[in-house]
C-alpha cells in the first residue's frame, strides 16, 4: 500500500492526463512529461494513479521517473538554471562559472534558493559547444556565459 | 539416518533457464565438445560440460540479463568478448571461457565491484553463502587498486554523513534489505517480476546512483506492493536481501527436502538446519509443484512450530468446566481408551467416531480411519474435506470416474484460455497464481467468474478478458448459460464428444441446455451478469485454444456444489479440453493433504481408493489384513455426528488436527454437539477452539517433526521428512497407534513407510508407491500402479477412467438461503494471502503484520445507506447468529454483497453461516448467507461470552510434581 494517497483533485487531473494517452504505445513517458508540465514536478501521489492507469506498479513508474534527471520529485524554483558541465564547456571555464553560481546562490547542485527564486542544475551537453560555456535558463539556451551574464539572469529572477 | 537422505539431484546453478527446443546443437567449449538444445546460452552449455563461467547477475531461475559483465568469453571468429549468458550457442561454435584476455577483464570488473562494497566478510550474514565472495575467489582477486571517492556503504565519509548511504530496511518481519551490500545485479527485481509477478521492486536512478527500491520513493519493503514471497531473497547473491533468521542464527549446515504443510499446492522446500533448529525454509528448485518458488506462508511462517502456545504434554479432565490436568502419555492414553470403550459398552459400537485431518500425512489419515473401522468397529469417520472439496470428489467421480484434478501444475504453461471460478489463487494458492500469471503475461486469456474483483481480474501486467461478477449462489446458472451459448452456437467439439463420450447422452444434455431458460439473456436477471459478457466469454473459451478450468471453494461450498462441479466437467468435455497438457479440470485444494485425506478412506462410506464400504470384495481385502470385520453400513458424516450428539446417541469423538468449532458452519450447533458428548479427544498443536469442549488433549507434532507423505492438488505424493525430534514426544501416527493398542489393536508400525506399504498393498491406485520410489523420483502422481509405473501427470489421455465421459444434466435450483427485508445482503467468505484457514498457525507468526483481524468488505453504496464508515465496527447478523468486526469500504465487492475472511476466532464468521449444505455431499454452504450489516460499538455479547468461555476452558493446572 502506498503511503501517499492522492487528493481527489490531483488524482482526477492525473487520471485525465493518463486517459489522453490511453491509446498510445508506450505512454508512460508522455504521461510523465504532461504531469510535469501541469504541476511543475511529479508529485509522489501521482505515481500510484499513473501505475493504476497503465496496469503497472508504483515501483515501475518510480523506476522510469527516477531514471531521467529531468523529471522532478519536488517543485523547482521559479527559474531553473542549468549549467553545462560537458567537456567543451569545462575547457572554457564552466567549472569556475558553476562555483560562482553556487556561491552566489548559496546552494549546491539541484538546490533551490531559500526564497524559491532559482534552482541550479548541472546538464551534460546542450549541443552548444561552439559557444561554450553554455547554460540553459528555463528552456532557453544562452552561450558564452560569464559571471556578468549569469548575474543578469539571477538579478532578473529577483535575487 | 535413512530419512535425512536428500534425493540426489544436482543443485548447480546453470546460469540461464533450460531451452525447450528439440533441435540439438554441438559446439566446442575449452576444447570439449558439448551438445545442447538450440537456444541454450553459452553459459549453460558450459555448465552442462562441467565448466563454471563466473557470473553475478545470472541465475537459472531468471532470463539472462547481461549486466554484470563477469561472464564474458571469447568466441572464435567473433569480435570482442560477448557475455556468455546472453549469447546463444551455434553449431560449430568454438568458445574459450578462460583465455588470458577474459581472465583479465573479469578481474578488472570484480575490482570495480569490490571498490563499492564493504570488506566486512567475516561479520557479514552471508559469509560462506555469498556469490560475490565466491566470484572474487574464482577470478583470483588479490588487490583493489581503486579507492572510491564516493561510495554507498560508508555511513560517514570524511567526517560527514555520506549522502549516498541508505540505511538498512528492516520493515519486513522476515527479511532485511541492506542497500550498503547491494551490487545492483537486478536479480531481485527480475525475480519479483518473472518468478512472482508482483513487480514490487525496481531500480531507481541511473548510473552510479542506481539503487534497488521497494515501491516508490518513500515506500519501504512493508509499505510497497511486496507480498513477501521471498523470491528476491532467494535470488540475491549477497547479504543485501537476507532472511533475518540467518542474520540471527548463522548459515545452515545441512538441509532436508520436505513438503510445505500449508495449502494444496504442496511446494517442495529445503529445510535448512543448524543442529535441530530451522535456519530457513527455501523453495527447492527440483520441486515439481512449485519449480523453485514459494509464498510468504511456506517460506517464512513456520515459527508456530516453536511458539509458546504449543502444548507439549497430554492433558485430561473429567468435565469441560474443569481446568486441564497435565498427565503422562500412559495415563492420557489409558484414560481415553477406557472412556471410549465405556461409551461403546453403554451406548453401542456406533456411539463413537473420529475425524481425520487434511493437515496430517496420508499415513496418519490412513491409520485414523483404520482405528475407527478396525478398532472402534464402525464407519464413523469423516474429514474436513466434507466442508471443502467433497463435491469435487463426488462430481468428478460421476463425470470422469476419478475424484481428482486432471492435470499437473506444469500444464498451465501450455494453456491458452483459463477460467478461474470461485477461487482466489493469488491469496489462496499463491505459487500456482505466480505460474498462472506468468502464462497470462505471455498472452494466455483469462475469464474470472467471481462475485468479488479478485487480484487476478486486474493487477500489474495482467488483466482478465472477462470478469463475470455473479451473485453468490448462481454458479450453476452462469455455467449453464455458458454451455448454452457453446451448444446453441455450435462451438462444441463434436469429434471429441463422439470419440470420448456417449453421443446420445450428449444429445440429451444438448436438448436440455439449449432450452431458452438457460440462455444468458434469461439467466442475467438471476445472476446479475450481463448476457453479452457471458456470450463473449463462452465464445472465447470454446474457440481460444487449450482451455483450462481452475476452481476452488467458491464452487463447492454451495447447496449446488456438486452440480457446479458437474457443470464444469460438462464444459470441459464439450469443448474437448481434457487429456492433454494445457487443459483440464483443476480443483485448487485448500489444505496440504485434502486430496490425500480423501484418497485414504476418510469418508464414512468409502474405504481407501474411493471404494464403497458396501462392497464385500473391498471389505474383504482390508478384513484379511486387519483381522477386522468392517461394518458394511456407511457411518456418520460430521454434521450427522453433531446431530446425533445433540440427540444423545453419539458420545465420543477423536479429532485429529482439525478445529471443527471454528471451521465448520453454524458454530452454535457445533458447540452444542460437542458439549453433549462424554469424551471429546483433540489432537492438535494448540488448544484450539474445539479443545474448549474436549476432555482429552493429545499434543500433536508439526510437519517438521515426522515422516510421511502429503498428496497435493495435482495428485502428487510428496515426501514429508522429519528434520527434528517431535517436541511433544511422538509423531501423530505414533499417538494414533498408542490409542489403537490401548484399545487392543496390537499394531506394530515402526515407520510410516510400513503404513505406505500397507496402503499400496490394499489400494490399486497406489499399488506401486513406496518410499524407495519416492526417494528415487522425488514425487509421483497417482494412479501409480502396473498400468502407470511412473505415475500419471495427466489423466484421461486416451479415455476416461470410467470409460466414456458422462454428461450430467445440471438444473439450477436456487439456494433456500434468500435475501429478504431483514437480511438484504449476501455474505460470502474467503481467505487472505498472509493467513491460512482458521489461522491457528499463521496467527502465531509474524504474518499478523499483514492481517491482524478479519474485516468486512462492504460496497460504498451499501455502506452509505447504512451510515457505515471505513474502519468502523459493524454488527453482522444472519438468521443463525451475529458477530461484530470492522468494515472496510471497497468496490471490490458488488453492491448487495459483503465479504469477510475466517482466520480469527474472535470474529467467528461461522456464527453467521447457516447449516444449508450441498445436496449430494453435505458440504456446507459457506459462500452464501443472507445478512444485515449495521453500525455498532464493538464486539457483541456473544463474542464476549465466547472469549470468557474460551479463557475458562483453557485453564491448565500446574503438573503434579
Amino acid at each position: 500500500m502506498p503511503k501517499t494517497t492522492a487528493t481527489a483533485d490531483l488524482a482526477d487531473q492525473v487520471a485525465e492526463i493518463c486517459a489522453r494517452h490511453a491509446m498510445a504505445e508506450g505512454p508512460m513517458l508522455p504521461i510523465l512529461h504532461d504531469i510535469q508540465a501541469d504541476f511543475g514536478y511529479i508529485p509522489e501521489a501521482a505515481i500510484p494513479v499513473v501505475a493504476k492507469a497503465l496496469n503497472q506498479t508504483a515501483a515501475e513508474v518510480h523506476g522510469v521517473m527516477s531514471f531521467y534527471h529531468d523529471f522532478r520529485s519536488a517543485p523547482a524554483g521559479r527559474r531553473t538554471v542549468k549549467i553545462c558541465r560537458a567537456e567543451a564547456c569545462q575547457a572554457m571555464g564552466a567549472n569556475d562559472l558553476a562555483d560562482t553560481a553556487k556561491a552566489r546562490l548559496g546552494v549546491d547542485w539541484h538546490g533551490t534558493t531559500k526564497g524559491g527564486e532559482v534552482t541550479l542544475e548541472p546538464v551534460y551537453c546542450l549541443g552548444l559547444c561552439a559557444c561554450a560555456p553554455a547554460a540553459m535558463v528555463d528552456g532557453q539556451v544562452i552561450g558564452r556565459v560569464d559571471d556578468a551574464r549569469l548575474e543578469a539572469v539571477f538579478a532578473e529572477a529577483g535575487l | 539416518m535413512k530419512d535425512f537422505i536428500i534425493p540426489n539431484w544436482d543443485e548447480t546453478d546453470m546460469g540461464t533457464p533450460a531451452s525447450k527446443a528439440t533441435e540439438q546443437v554441438t559446439l566446442t567449449i575449452d576444447g570439449f565438445p558439448v551438445t545442447v538444445p538450440a537456444g541454450t546460452s553459452v553459459m549453460r552449455a558450459s555448465a552442462e560440460a562441467g565448466i563454471q563461467v563466473p557470473k553475478l547477475c545470472a541465475t537459472d531461475s531468471l532470463e539472462a540479463f547481461g549486466s554484470c559483465r563477469l561472464c564474458v568469453v571469447e568466441i572464435e571468429g567473433r569480435r570482442g568478448t560477448p557475455a556468455s549468458c546472453t549469447t546463444p550457442v551455434a553449431e560449430g561454435m568454438v568458445v574459450h571461457t578462460h583465455s588470458p584476455k577474459v581472465k583479465k577483464i573479469r578481474k578488472g570488473v570484480m575490482e570495480l565491484y569490490i571498490s563499492d562494497h564493504p570488506l566486512d566478510c567475516l561479520t557479514c550474514s552471508a559469509n560462506g553463502d555469498c556469490e560475490l565472495q565466491d566470484m572474487a575467489g574464482a577470478v583470483g582477486l588479490r588487490d583493489v587498486r581503486y579507492e572510491g571517492v564516493e561510495n554507498h556503504f560508508e555511513v560517514r565519509q570524511n567526517g560527514e554523513a555520506n549522502a549516498r548511504y541508505i540505511p538498512k530496511d528492516d520493515s519486513n518481519p522476515y527479511f532485511s534489505y541492506d542497500p550498503a551490500k547491494c551490487i545492483v545485479c537486478s536479480r531481485c527485481v527480475r525475480a519479483c517480476e518473472e518468478t512472482q509477478g508482483t513487480f514490487a521492486l525496481t531500480i531507481e536512478g541511473s548510473g552510479f546512483d542506481s539503487r534497488v527500491s521497494f515501491g516508490a520513493k518513500s515506500d519501504n519493503a512493508l509499505a510497497s506492493d511486496c507480498v513477501s514471497c521471498g523470491a528476491c531473497v532467494a535470488a540475491c547473491p549477497t547479504a543485501t536481501l537476507q532472511e533475518k533468521s540467518v542474520i540471527e542464527i548463522g548459515t545452515p549446515e545441512r538441509s532436508v527436502i520436505t513438503t510445505c504443510a500449508y495449502c494444496g499446492v504442496g511446494c517442495s522446500f529445503k529445510a535448512e538446519m543448524r543442529g535441530d533448529e530451522v535456519v530457513r525454509m527455501t523453495p527447492w528448485k527440483h520441486g515439481k509443484a512449485n519449480r523453485g518458488h514459494s509464498c510468504v506462508k511456506g517460506r517464512f511462517a513456520y515459527g508456530y512450530a516453536s511458539h509458546n502456545d504449543r502444548i507439549l504434554n497430554p492433558m485430561i479432565r473429567d468435565t469441560i468446566d474443569q481446568p486441564w490436568r497435565e498427565v503422562s502419555w500412559d495415563e492420557a492414553i489409558a484414560f481415553t481408551a477406557t472412556k471410549l470403550r465405556g461409551i461403546q459398552e453403554q451406548h453401542g459400537v456406533r456411539s463413537i467416531g473420529g475425524i481425520t485431518s487434511s493437515r496430517c500425512t496420508n499415513e496418519e489419515t490412513y491409520l485414523v480411519q483404520k482405528l475407527i473401522r478396525a478398532v472402534f468397529g464402525n464407519n464413523n469417520t469423516d474429514t474436513c474435506a466434507r466442508v471443502c472439496h467433497s463435491p469435487t470428489g463426488y462430481g468428478l467421480g460421476k463425470a470422469f470416474g476419478t475424484s481428482a484434478g486432471t492435470q499437473d501444475f506444469d500444464s498451465v504453461e501450455h494453456t491458452d484460455v483459463v477460467i478461474v471460478i470461485g477461487a482466489n489463487p493469488t491469496d489462496g494458492h499463491p505459487v500456482f497464481a505466480s505460474r498462472l500469471k506468468k502464462r497470462l503475461r505471455a498472452g494466455a486469456k483469462l475469464i474470472v467468474i467471481d462475485p468479488r474483483r479478485i487480484d487476478l481480474v486486474r493487477s500489474a501486467h495482467i488483466e482478465a478478458a472477462h470478469h463475470l461478477p455473479l451473485r453468490p449462489g448462481t454458479n450453476v446458472a452462469v455455467l449453464s448459460s455458458i454451455s448454452h451459448v457453446i451448444v446453441t452456437e455450435g462451438l462444441y467439439d463434436e469429434a471429441f464428444i463422439r470419440e470420448r463420450c456417449d453421443w446420445d447422452e450428449f444429445a440429451d444434455y444438448a436438448a436440455f441446455i439449449s432450452d431458452a431458460r438457460h440462455s444468458p439473456e434469461a439467466t442475467a436477471l438471476l445472476t446479475g451478469v450481463p448476457a453479452d459478457a457471458i456470450r463473449e466469454a463462452a465464445r472465447l473459451f470454446a474457440t481460444g485454444g487449450n482451455g483450462a478450468i481452475y476452481y476452488g471453494l467458491g464452487v463447492t461450498e454451495h447447496s449446488q456444489g456438486s452440480t457446479t462441479v458437474m457443470a464444469i466437467a460438462n464444459l470441459a468435455m464439450m469443448t474437448g479440453n481434457l487429456g492433454r497438457p494445457g487443459v483440464g479440470v483443476n480443483p485448487l485444494r485448500g489444505q496440504n493433504n485434502v486430496q490425500g485425506a480423501c484418497d485414504m478412506g476418510s469418508f464414512p462410506h468409502e474405504l481407501p481408493g474411493y471404494r464403497h464400504v458396501s462392497d464385500p470384495a473391498v471389505r474383504d481385502v482390508f478384513d484379511k489384513l486387519w483381522g477386522s470385520k468392517i461394518d458394511p453400513e456407511p457411518g456418520l458424516r460430521i454434521p450427522n455426528m453433531l446431530d446425533a450428539a445433540v440427540d444423545g446417541t453419539f458420545k465420543g469423538l477423536y479429532v485429529q488436527g482439525e478445529d471443527i468449532l471454528q471451521s465448520d458452519p453454524d458454530t452454535k450447533h457445533v458447540s452444542a454437539g460437542l458439549a453433549a458428548m462424554d469424551c471429546v479427544i483433540v489432537q492438535d498443536l494448540f488448544l484450539n477452539e474445539t479443545a474448549n469442549y474436549a476432555h482429552v488433549f493429545l499434543p500433536g507434532s508439526t510437519f517438521l517433526e515426522k515422516d510421511g507423505t502429503f498428496t497435493n492438488a495435482e495428485r502428487r505424493i510428496n515426501r514429508v521428512r522429519k528434520v527434528m525430534q517431535p517436541r511433544n514426544g511422538y509423531a501423530d501416527w505414533e499417538i494414533t497407534q498408542l490409542l489403537a493398542n490401548a484399545m487392543g489393536a496390537g499394531w506394530t508400525y515402526t515407520h510410516p513407510s510400513q503404513v505406505m506399504d500397507e496402503i499400496a498393498a490394499t489400494t490399486p491406485s497406489f499399488a506401486n508407491v513406496s518410499y524407495e520410489l519416492l526417494e528415487e523420483r522425488g514425487s509421483v502422481q497417482w494412479p501409480c500402479n502396473e498400468a502407470a509405473p511412473d505415475g500419471t501427470p495427466l489423466m484421461h489421455i486416451d479415455g476416461f477412467a470410467r470409460g466414456r465421459g458422462r454428461f450430467i444434466v445440471t438444473e439450477y435450483i436456487a439456494t433456500e438461503e434468500k435475501t429478504g427485508p431483514r437480511f438484504p445482503l449476501l455474505l460470502t467468505t474467503g481467505r487472505i494471502l498472509s493467513q491460512y484457514n482458521v489461522g491457528a498457525q499463521t496467527r502465531r507468526t509474524e504474518n499478523v503484520v499483514w492481517h491482524d483481524q478479519d474485516v468486512l468488505e462492504v460496497h460504498p453504496q451499501d455502506a452509505e445507506v447504512r451510515g457505515i464508515k471505513d474502519g468502523q465496527w459493524v454488527r453482522l447478523a444472519s438468521r443463525t447468529g451475529e458477530t461484530s468486526l470492522r468494515a472496510t469500504i471497497t468496490d471490490r465487492v458488488s453492491p448487495g454483497v459483503v465479504y469477510t475472511t475466517f482466520h480469527h476466532p474472535d470474529t467467528q464468521a461461522n456464527v453467521i453461516t447457516t447449516d444449508f449444505s450441498d445436496w449430494a455431499t453435505n458440504c456446507p454452504e459457506y459462500k452464501v448467507t443472507a445478512v444485515q450489516v449495521a453500525a455498532s460499538n464493538g464486539p457483541t455479547e456473544w463474542q464476549e461470552d465466547y472469549a470468557a468461555h474460551a479463557a475458562q476452558s483453557r485453564r491448565i493446572l500446574p503438573a503434579a510434581e
